[in-house]
Formats: structure tokens, C-alpha cells, sequence
């Protein structure tokens, strides 16, 4: 069972802030991104992309492009073999297009060249004959009957029947009876909301560079959040062994969910087979916004009833996804997250998926909750308004807690929601006075977490160094919170231990850097791993004094005899254990191996003021509060760092974030001039209120951290933005025209 | 016998039942003996499920034991960011 049996409470170094490990290294510009790494002979793959939003493509001539002097290879769809299974097959259609161009951006040819320039003028010489299709950018367009079909035949068995063909999927979550609910209302809202596609962002632009042998082995060097699962994608694109394929993960500069996959990495080692030379190839910034993963764009319908004194006595949703041109089930998480946050006796939530002419979907931080959770808030909040309640209160009144059946079904064992709500009503920020045009919104955020499938190998150095070895990228501190645990675990020094994240031939499987599960799943690992060389370095000490192994036992970084037949030694430090182990039996590892489950779902509360020019529309965010259950925070830093990041993303979400399409069904601001992010200057502080409600399901109390955070500020800001102009927003982001739109409608 | 909770959608492969009862222990032997029961549900199953025993996720795990007095939901199989 996934219950640890003791949970330690009590340390010495898990809890501190030691300086990061990979901190000197970033600012000096030592660290290896994706497209820092070069190889002998090395040629430069560019990609050629589609112009039309969904094209039938009837021919692709290469001939003059690959006559082009410095030119050694040109691929197209039918340079690859589509895998078998359904996933692999979409997520190879999405590197390269096959029969049909499905999006604005989506690659149908690249070629190799000597040198950037050649390649780019290489793409010029392709000439790609289209039968230009009607497309279909929105998703409640993309279901209505007679919409133009993204993709025939991709229907799972539980759409019901006589929807358009691009709803790929149908989900419905509940309980209870939702019409006797109703009843018992005394003010029931239900309104519609939408929230646009936006990108997660990262400022690393995906990179990679493949070297495949004429053995058919291959190198792999990417940014990426899962070293393990792009070898496992792109074997089964390239038809290859996956031990034949190794692959090693950058550094990474930023992920956020959105490097879950692959694009370019399977088109540079299909260029690299032909051309026998290894490939680079390094997005531009256009193509990363064209062609790699948005969120999905929604549409939501929310009713929910309230008795005068607050208390929710039904509630219902509708949402409806697009996860661009290919079936996406990140509608499933939408509708279970909905309503995760109340105790509800009628709750009911439907899901779809509607494919349109948009790059694929790719997660970005708790995929599918935001969305959802941003109606369901506004709804409360518009509710609390009506009748005059605190909306706190009403939140703390309905919280879900120990024992409620939750609207996605399970029941809830700990959990930290209202504990969460208490300290943010206990927070001076809560009564702070607001002024003229200010307003003051809160929301309540959750997210699933999970484990997933880890292996960690600790060495021992003979000078008494410990080297952690791990699979998982580092994408916000992991490498610094596992030399916590394992420093801890050991009793020695944080700077005696050095993590590293190994390469896919190096270590066994790791599950993808996701689910919030590094620190929770690796961190596991790791403190069983040590127990693991703790058992053999005692098993060893026991040798050399001559005793049993049960009448010794480790303390304080050192072996001790234990009990009072064991006899009188000094006690052994690692450092000597390790100094004589190649007269003891050899080196000594620890190793653990897990599909760890346990992680335990996460709470967070919102709370942000914000002041809304009615003459211009634009909105300032002028405090913001995160408060979040995090179990033990291993190395507070990181977690601040993962709740206010959430905060700001979800601030660029909420006020200006969003895919924008003309008429021809191009977008229109792929790059960061058009598409913007918050920066420095549009942000306050984002406090933070750390609450450590251990976690039974790990050894420390450890729980995950970097998803919940992005899930509560849209209908945070929206309520408050919402108060702060009078009017109730309902479609995000909440840019100055769409406020001032709302305002002028108000009258 | 286990009593396992469905999500909505899938009750149309269970003749409309939200919970149904299936022999087994393990979850390994749960999805078999749904995927035997109610071969509606395969589909599904083999796009992949989650299981919440008792209020915790788990996504692969086989030999995770069941008993009758556990808590079983059937989930959709979780993915992240």
C-alpha cells in the first residue's frame, strides 16, 4: 500500500535553502541547452510548413531542392512509417504531415543543408501543390452540424450519435440528483464562459540534434521534460529498438508541460538516416507558437444553485475542449477538477473534445483544471455578490474535506483545502482597504498529482561523495530538493551529494518530468535508495567488527554497534565505509526502483486585488497572495518559486494571453511582440503562504507542488476584475478592448 | 466481490448501472473482469484507466490488492504537465 508506514517529521537539512545547484552555471552561460550542442560534420535541418489552415496536400517536388549544392536530404510524410498505435501515430502525423496539411504551421517537408542558409533557401525550392479545404478554428463552430471535419473516423465509442464527426470524445462525472438541487435553491446563476488557446511560454525554443549511425544505432541530444519518452516516441516513429536510441535531456529553459512531447526530434533523425550525418535543428519563435503545443481553447456552460445563507445545493457544467486537429482527452481532467474544491450532495459535470484546424494540444500545468475551474469560481463568486456573502466564507462553508465524496467520485482522505481557506482568511491581505476601481478576487485551485514510474541509483565515491543518479529533467529545482532528501536520509553534508539527471542508457525508465511528481516520485526513490547503501554499508561495517548485521544500526551519518551484546567500536562514518570499501567487497550504490503511487491531490487558494482604468480597459494587479498546501516544502525556495510562477502565468492567461486567428484560419501573433506576457514591471510581489499538511503517501510528507498553482489565478483575477469594473467578465483574457467592450455594454 | 464506481459516460457499457460488481483482488484482475463483463468498456480500458482505491490514485499498478471493503473508483488515466 502507498500509506507509508511512518512519516519523518523531524530534519536537518530538508527544510533549508541551500544557494541552487545549477545557479552558477545558468548565469554564466555554461549550461548546455538544446541548441547548445554540436557534433563533427554536423548539418542544419529547417522545416517547411503549411500556409493554410487545412489543405489536402496533392503532390511535394524535392527534386530541385535537393539539387541545391550543400543540400543532403530532404524528408516529407512518406519518409516515415506510422506506428501502430493511435498515439504515436498522432504524435508522428504532428511532426510531419502525411496526406493532409491539418493546421497553419504543421510540417510537411525539411531538409539538411551545410549551413542554415542553404537549408533556408532550400525550403524555397519545394514546391507543395495544395487542394486548399474549408477549416473550422473554434470549437463550438467545430461541433455544430456541417462543420468542415478536421479528420474523419476518430470518434472514441462514447460520442453519442448525430454530433459533428470532430467530436473525438465524451466524458460525464457526478453524483446526486441534480433537479431536486435545483429545487432547493434560492438563487441559481448559469452562464457561459470562454477562454482562449495560450501557450505555456517557455523562452527555450524546442532544439535537438540526432546523429544516426549506418548501424542504425542513434544519439539524441533534446530540450525536453522526458528523455525516456522521447525514446520511446521516436523508436517507434523511426521503426528502431529503443535501446538503439539514446537520448540526453538538456538543460531546460522552461517546459511547463509543453515539452511532453516531440516535434522536431523525430524530423531530425529521419534527415540524419538519409543524410548519414548528424542534424541539427533549432525552432524559431513563429514556430514554436505555430506548431508546438497551446492549451486547448473552451467553451463552458456553469449552473450552480445556493441557498441565501451560501450552501451549494447543485451544480452542473458543461465544457466543451478543442485540443487542436487530433483527439485530446484533456476535457477528462477539466471535468473532474470542476467542482473538486466542494462538498456537494447534486453535482454533474459533461465533457467534450472537438477537434479544429489548430496545432495539437500540449499540457501545460494541470491541463483541462484551469479552464474549468475559472467558470465554476466566476459562478460562485457572481452568486456571493447576489447574496451579499462573504466569498470566503461561502468557500470555507462548502469546502470539500476528510470524507467528502468528491464530484469526481472518490472520497477524500487529509486534504489541505481548508486549511488553506483558513489562512487566507487569517492573512491581513483578506481585509487590506481597496480604493476607487480596485477590486478583490479569490478562487480555489486543485490538482490530481501523481507518481509514476522512477529509478534512482546512489554512489558512493571512495572520498565519501555521494552521486545521485536520476532520469528526470530539471525543471524547477529537483536536482537541489533530492540532495536534500539524500543528505538528509545519509546524515552527511548537502555539498557532499551532487544529483545529475542521466541519459536514457544510463539509468532505467523514468516516467516523464509531469503531474507535479519529481520531487514526491524521485524524492521516494532517492530516501529508499539510500536505506538501500545504508543496509549495505552497515552489512559491511558488521564484517569488519566482526558481529551480526542486526547488532549494528546507522545514526547521525555513521554506523553504530547497536544493543548491548554488539560490543564497543567507534562508530563508522560514510566517509570511512566508503575510503575501505574496495577492501570491504567493491564500491557501494543504493538503488530503488518504483511506480510510485500516494502523491496525494493538492489545494491552493488565490487571493488578488487589482484596479481597472475604466477609461483605457487595462487592468494592474496590485497584490497577490498565494496560499498552498505543499506538504513538507524540501526546499522552500523552489516551492515559492512554483506558486508564484503559476501566479504570473496565470496572470498573462487571464489579461492578455491568447491565440489569435484571422479569417483565413492563420494565426496572427505567433511571437512575443503580438503575444504577450506579463513581464516585471506588470507584476506586484507575489506573496506566498506555504501550509505543510504532510502527505501520508510519502516518507517525508512530501507533495507536489508545481501544477495547483496555475489553476486558481484566472478566476481569481476575473472575479476581482469583475467586482473591481462592475460588470461580470466572462471571456478571458480580459484585455483592455474586451473590458472596456463589457463596460460600455454595462452603459 | 468488489463494488466499483463508474464514470457516467461509461454507463452505457453497464446497462446504465453507475456501480457494478466484479470478482477480484487485484486491480489487474479488476480491469480483466470488466473488460469480460462488459466488453463495452474495453475500449476504454485499453486507452488507458486510473484506479482511486480508498480516495488514492493509482495509474498502473497490477498487484495493488482490493477488497470488498475498499472505496474502488474507476477514473480516466491521468496525464500532467
Amino acid at each position: 500500500m502507498t500509506r507509508q508506514d511512518k512519516i519523518i517529521r523531524e530534519f536537518k537539512q530538508v527544510g533549508t535553502r541551500p544557494p541552487r545547484p545549477d545557479g552558477i552555471d545558468k548565469v554564466t552561460g555554461r549550461a548546455m541547452y538544446g541548441a547548445d550542442v554540436t557534433a563533427p560534420g554536423m548539418l542544419w535541418g529547417k522545416v517547411l510548413r503549411s500556409p493554410h489552415a487545412h489543405a489536402r496536400i496533392l503532390s511535394i517536388d524535392t527534386a530541385a531542392a535537393e539539387a541545391l549544392e550543400g543540400v543532403k536530404a530532404v524528408v516529407t510524410g512518406a519518409d516515415f512509417t506510422l506506428p501502430e498505435d493511435e498515439f504515436s501515430r498522432d504524435v508522428a502525423v504532428n511532426c510531419m504531415a502525411q496526406d493532409a496539411a491539418l493546421y497553419d504551421g504543421h510540417a510537411v517537408a525539411a531538409v539538411a543543408a551545410v549551413s542554415e542558409a542553404v537549408a533556408k533557401a532550400a525550403l524555397k525550392l519545394i514546391r507543395v501543390e495544395y487542394e486548399v479545404l474549408p477549416h473550422v478554428i473554434d470549437v463550438d463552430a467545430a461541433m455544430a452540424p456541417g462543420a468542415p471535419v478536421v479528420q474523419p473516423g476518430r470518434a472514441y465509442e462514447n460520442v453519442p450519435e448525430g454530433l459533428s464527426e470532430n467530436v473525438t470524445s465524451h466524458c460525464e462525472f457526478g453524483h446526486g440528483d441534480l433537479a431536486a438541487g435545483f429545487d432547493k435553491a434560492d438563487v441559481i446563476v448559469e452562464r457561459s464562459f470562454r477562454t482562449a488557446a495560450t501557450h505555456q511560454g517557455y523562452i527555450e525554443p524546442h532544439a535537438c540534434l540526432a546523429a544516426m549511425g549506418g548501424d542504425g544505432r542513434a544519439d539524441l541530444w533534446c530540450c525536453t521534460q522526458g528523455q525516456f519518452h522521447v525514446r520511446e516516441v521516436c523508436a517507434a516513429i523511426m521503426g528502431m529498438e529503443s535501446s538503439q536510441l539514446r537520448v540526453t535531456a538538456s538543460e531546460i529553459g522552461g517546459g511547463f508541460g509543453g515539452k511532453t512531447t516531440v516535434f522536431v526530434e523525430p524530423v531530425a533523425l529521419a534527415l540524419s538516416r538519409k543524410a548519414g550525418r548528424p542534424v541539427k535543428i533549432v525552432m524559431k519563435r513563429d514556430e514554436v507558437f505555430r506548431a508546438t503545443g497551446p492549451t486547448v481553447h473552451s467553451s463552458i456552460d456553469v449552473r450552480i444553485g445556493m441557498t441565501k445563507d451560501g450552501r451549494i445545493t447543485a451544480a452542473e457544467a458543461h465544457l466543451r475542449y478543442s485540443g487542436g486537429a487530433f483527439p485530446c482527452g484533456t476535457v477528462d481532467m477539466g471535468a473532474q477538477a470542476a467542482f473538486a474544491a466542494y462538498d456537494l450532495d447534486a453535482v454533474r459535470t459533461f465533457g467534450w473534445n472537438a477537434m479544429t484546424n489548430r496545432p495539437k494540444e500540449a499540457a501545460y500545468r494541470a491541463p483541462g483544471a484551469p479552464q474549468a475551474i475559472y467558470a465554476v469560481e466566476s459562478v460562485v463568486d457572481e452568486l456571493c455578490q447576489k447574496l451579499g456573502l462573504d466569498p470566503l466564507e461561502v468557500r470555507i462553508l462548502n469546502a470539500a474535506r476528510k470524507g467528502t465524496k468528491s464530484a469526481y467520485g472518490p472520497t477524500f482522505d487529509e486534504i489541505g483545502l481548508l486549511a488553506t481557506l483558513e489562512a487566507a482568511k487569517a492573512h491581513p491581505h483578506y481585509t487590506a482597504p481597496l480604493g476607487p476601481n480596485q477590486g478583490r478576487g479569490l478562487s480555489c485551485g486543485f490538482w490530481f498529482n501523481f507518481g509514476g514510474n522512477t529509478c534512482v541509483t546512489m554512489n558512493l565515491a571512495f572520498d565519501g561523495t555521494v552521486t545521485i543518479t536520476e532520469g528526470n529533467p530539471d525543471i524547477g529545482g529537483s536536482r537541489a530538493s533530492i540532495s536534500l532528501m539524500a543528505a538528509e536520509e545519509l546524515g552527511i553534508p548537502y555539498d557532499k551529494v551532487r544529483t545529475i539527471v542521466a541519459d536514457t542508457a544510463s539509468i532505467g525508465h523514468n516516467d516523464i518530468t509531469d503531474g507535479s511528481r519529481v520531487t514526491f516520485a524521485v524524492g521516494l526513490a532517492t530516501i529508499e535508495a539510500a536505506r538501500d547503501a545504508i543496509a549495505r554499508m552497515c552489512a559491511r561495517v558488521a564484517k569488519i567488527w566482526g558481529i551480526e548485521p542486526d547488532a549494528v544500526e546507522w545514526k547521525d551519518g555513521a554506523v553504530h554497534p547497536a544493543g548491548p551484546n554488539a560490543g564497543k567500536f567507534p562508530p563508522m562514518s560514510l566517509a570511512e565505509i566508503a575510503e575501505t570499501s574496495p577492501n570491504t567487497g567493491g564500491p557501494i550504490a543504493g538503488h530503488h526502483e518504483v511506480n510510485a503511487d500516494g502523491a496525494g491531490v493538492s489545494f491552493g487558494v488565490h487571493l488578488v486585488d487589482v484596479e481597472v482604468d475604466p477609461e483605457t480597459g487595462a487592468t494592474k494587479v496590485l497584490r497577490y497572495t498565494v496560499f498552498q498546501d505543499a506538504g513538507k516544502a524540501v526546499h522552500p525556495d523552489y516551492v515559492e518559486g512554483q506558486m508564484q510562477g503559476g501566479a504570473v502565468q496565470g496572470i498573462g492567461w487571464a489579461l492578455n494571453e491568447e491565440y489569435i486567428y484571422g479569417e483565413d484560419g492563420r494565426l496572427q501573433n505567433p511571437g512575443f511582440l503580438d503575444y504577450r506576457v506579463p513581464v516585471a514591471s506588470d507584476l506586484p510581489d507575489i506573496e506566498t503562504v506555504i501550509l505543510e499538511i504532510p502527505n501520508p503517501g510519502h516518507p517525508y510528507g512530501v507533495r507536489g507542488v508545481g501544477e495547483t498553482p496555475i489553476v486558481p489565478p484566472l478566476a481569481a483575477i476575473a472575479n476581482a476584475v469583475s467586482r473591481a469594473a462592475g460588470v461580470r467578465l466572462t471571456e478571458l483574457p480580459m484585455s483592455p478592448p474586451r473590458i472596456l467592450k463589457a463596460l460600455s455594454a454595462q452603459g | 466481490m468488489v463494488k466499483v464506481l463508474l464514470w457516467g459516460s461509461l454507463r452505457s457499457a453497464t446497462g446504465g448501472q453507475a456501480e457494478v460488481e466484479v470478482e477480484a483482488s487485484t486491480f489487474k484482475e479488476l480491469l480483466d473482469r470488466l473488460s469480460e463483463d462488459y466488453p463495452g468498456l474495453k475500449p476504454q480500458i485499453e486507452r488507458g484507466v486510473s484506479l482511486a482505491l480508498d480516495g488514492v490514485i493509482y495509474r498502473e499498478a497490477w498487484f495493488t490488492p482490493i477488497g470488498p471493503d475498499n472505496e474502488v473508483v474507476l477514473m480516466p488515466y491521468m496525464t500532467g504537465g
